[in-house]
């Protein structure tokens, strides 16, 4: 076994541990903040280095180093990184437990790493859970009333969730007798239709895994954490949730439904109908509940749920693929890091004016445009973006997955969703309008330090190249989806 | 035989203490409840010759949780008083029925593979050798080590005053 191929994981627990112990003994907590960054950094160049070789999966075939998990952990590392930056001025105010917090949202992101690469249930579960634990303490960390209850309902909801993910995972495996996915696969192809159809264990055990990474993506009807958690959770992890955790649990999708149960065609047929079910409630319900929202942090909450709808037309469009086309795939991937970027970007401007207002209402944004101009721009760009206009990158991004859709024969959802990202723009173009027309309450800027200036302007780069020139970020991902064709 | 009929008492206890569980209004019986519950599962264990399993099982939840959730509930107030009403209670009994119907429909028509090979006995080695030898969960065991880090720290951080 080559552990080479492991660097980038062990770098990222052994500087957790460092930084730990170092909380122990330095007087100047924000080398905290630069030693986690030095840590993801390595990380990222290592994994850079094995971008697009062909290495043999490691661990008895567990873990595997192909393109696609390269692509993830980047992903993880790149928004870990936009965490951490944001966070300092945020964490700098704790007067104990600095260490801690980077060390958890470094497993965290350790655990979403190997959710992305594992292709093995039992594997797969444990990485689940590293995440959800480092997640549920990360959420209740200012350890006030509103995080603790954002934390415990967490908490209660993500075991029963996990619960059900494992009763999903035990049917499988009753069923095919095997844990890793390319097993499950063959036992599966082998087996006559007739057989498969008169199984309903098997087809019980899929309904429960997407029940169970449902919750993960905040999927309707698996959303009912997401606006409090949103709320209450400090705003760097709740960004953090939006974008990574979610992430990680496509990630895990696309790898397990289309490795396990890609074939044969008509169970590849179902569960894309489930997906495009669940996409279709998704968007509606994310959006129309928005609509009505005051605060900034839930009304981003159920955008991220709508967000998970058009996710899921990818899933949806991947299901119903025939196997070399891979535009559903691959659609999704590029709008993750669309998403990744936009999102994250929305949630560091408001990370910078809220350290002014101490208020997260829409209505105290009001005249933003003119307290704080740079930071209200980004903020206009990243909603921009989260609509779906040109020249963000949402806009390619919804572009690209519409159109795999369709070319799947899913024009309905597409109408759907198109109506969707009319009805959304109603309540993302109210934040900026209340930016630019409000009267502001005060004269005052709103300053904003270095390194989340610094988050920002990475975000809103990302978020113009990523709509400019789309070129160069969907190769990569087609480059990534490789592994799903046959 | 002897196996089947075990089988059907432990199932009947386990399933009469697990509706106690929920059902008993008083915390504490429901607690008491709850360890039976684990000490039937464990004896489940041992008719499927799982007899690592059912060890375990006993040292840890038996032995371990139920003392910590007896600790627990010691340092709750008015627990005779139990949980209060819920207006979901009809609607939850209701779903679990539905779900209940779900599975065992589904546990009854799905042709199981069934192993013809007899059980290892004692499976204490065997699952040393799944777990650390060639060709085991390595992986699994190492990231578990990771997540008791990560509880560990969540607990600290949680627990301790600000």
């Amino acid at each position: 076994m080559n552990l080479a191929l492991f660097i980038p994981e062990i770098t990222l627990l052994v500087i957790a541990a460092i930084v730990i112990l170092l909380d122990l003994f330095i007087e100047q907590k924000r080398w905290l903040a630069q030693v986690s960054i030095s840590g993801l950094v390595i990380a990222g160049g290592v994994t850079i280095a094995m971008w697009g070789g062909s290495y043999p999966a490691i661990f008895n075939n567990m873990l595997a180093v192909d393109n696609f998990a390269i692509f993830f952990k980047m992903l993880f590392l790149g928004i870990a990184f936009l965490v951490i930056l944001s966070s300092t001025d945020y964490v700098s105010k704790f007067s104990k437990f600095q260490g801690e917090y980077y060390a958890l949202v470094l497993l965290a992101t350790l655990g979403m790493m190997l959710m992305a690469a594992t292709t093995n249930l039992i594997a797969i579960y444990i990485a689940l859970e590293l995440t959800s634990i480092s997640l549920y303490a990360l959420v209740g960390f200012l350890k006030d009333k509103k995080s603790t209850e954002a934390s415990l309902k967490y908490l209660l909801l993500g075991a029963v969730a996990s619960a059900v993910l494992l009763y999903g995972m035990a049917l499988i495996f009753g069923f095919t007798g095997k844990t890793q996915l390319g097993e499950i696969a063959q036992v599966i192809q082998s087996l006559p239709p007739m057989t498969l159809l008169a199984s309903p264990g098997l087809l019980l055990g899929i309904v429960l895994l997407v029940a169970g990474f449902g919750f993960k993506i905040a999927a309707v009807p698996f959303q009912m954490w997401v606006p409090d958690v949103y709320e209450g959770a400090p705003t760097p992890i709740t960004a953090y949730l939006s974008v990574a955790s979610k992430a990680a649990g496509f990630a895990v999708i696309l790898r397990v439904f289309f490795s396990a149960f890609g074939l044969p065609v008509w169970l590849s047929l179902n569960w894309g109908l489930i997906f495009a079910a669940l996409a279709a409630i998704s968007m509606t319900v994310g959006n129309i509940i928005a609509i009505p929202q005051a605060n900034i942090k839930r009304m981003l909450g159920y955008s991220s749920i709508a967000q998970a709808g058009y996710l899921m037309v990818g899933l949806a469009a991947m299901g119903m693929a025939s196997a070399e086309n891979i535009l559903g795939q691959s659609g999704v991937l590029f709008f993750l890091a669309s998403y990744a970027f936009t999102n994250m970007g929305a949630f560091i401007a408001i990370i910078a004016i809220s350290n002014k207002l101490n208020s997260d209402l829409i209505e105290d944004y009001s005249g933003m445009g003119k307290r704080a101009p740079l930071l209200a721009l980004a903020l206009t760009l990243c909603l921009i973006s989260l609509i779906g206009m040109p020249p963000a990158a949402g806009f390619m991004a919804k572009f690209y997955i519409f159109n795999a859709a369709i070319q799947n024969g899913l024009l309905w959802l597409v109408i759907i969703a198109v109506i969707n990202s009319v009805v959304s723009a109603y309540y993302y173009l109210r934040v900026v309008k209340v930016m630019w027309l409000g009267e502001a309450a005060s004269a005052e800027k709103v300053p904003s330090s270095g390194a989340l200036r610094l988050a920002l302007l990475l975000c809103c780069i990302g978020v113009l190249l990523l709509g400019v020139i789309p070129g160069y970020a969907i190769r990569l991902a087609q480059l990534a989806a490789n592994i799903f064709a046959y | 035989m002897g196996m089947v009929v075990s089988f059907w008492i432990l199932a009947a206890v386990g399933i009469i203490a697990a509706l106690g569980v929920v059902l008993l209004r008083n915390v504490f019986r429901a607690a008491l409840s709850l360890i039976l519950c684990f000490l039937i599962v464990a004896g489940l264990y041992v008719t499927l010759s799982a007899d690592f399993l059912a060890a375990v099982q006993i040292l840890v939840y038996v032995g371990a949780i139920s003392v910590l959730i007896i600790l627990a509930i010691m340092m709750t107030r008015e627990v005779a008083q139990g949980s209060p009403n819920s207006r979901f209670q009809i609607p939850a009994f209701i779903v679990a029925i539905l779900f209940l119907e779900v599975l065992v429909l589904t546990l009854i028509n799905t042709p199981w593979p069934v192993s013809s090979m007899p059980p290892t006995a004692p499976t204490t080695a065997a699952l040393a050798n799944s777990l650390f030898g060639e060709g085991g969960y390595l992986l699994s065991v190492e990231i578990a080590a990771v997540l008791l880090l990560s509880a560990i720290l969540g607990a600290v951080v949680l627990a301790r005053e600000k």
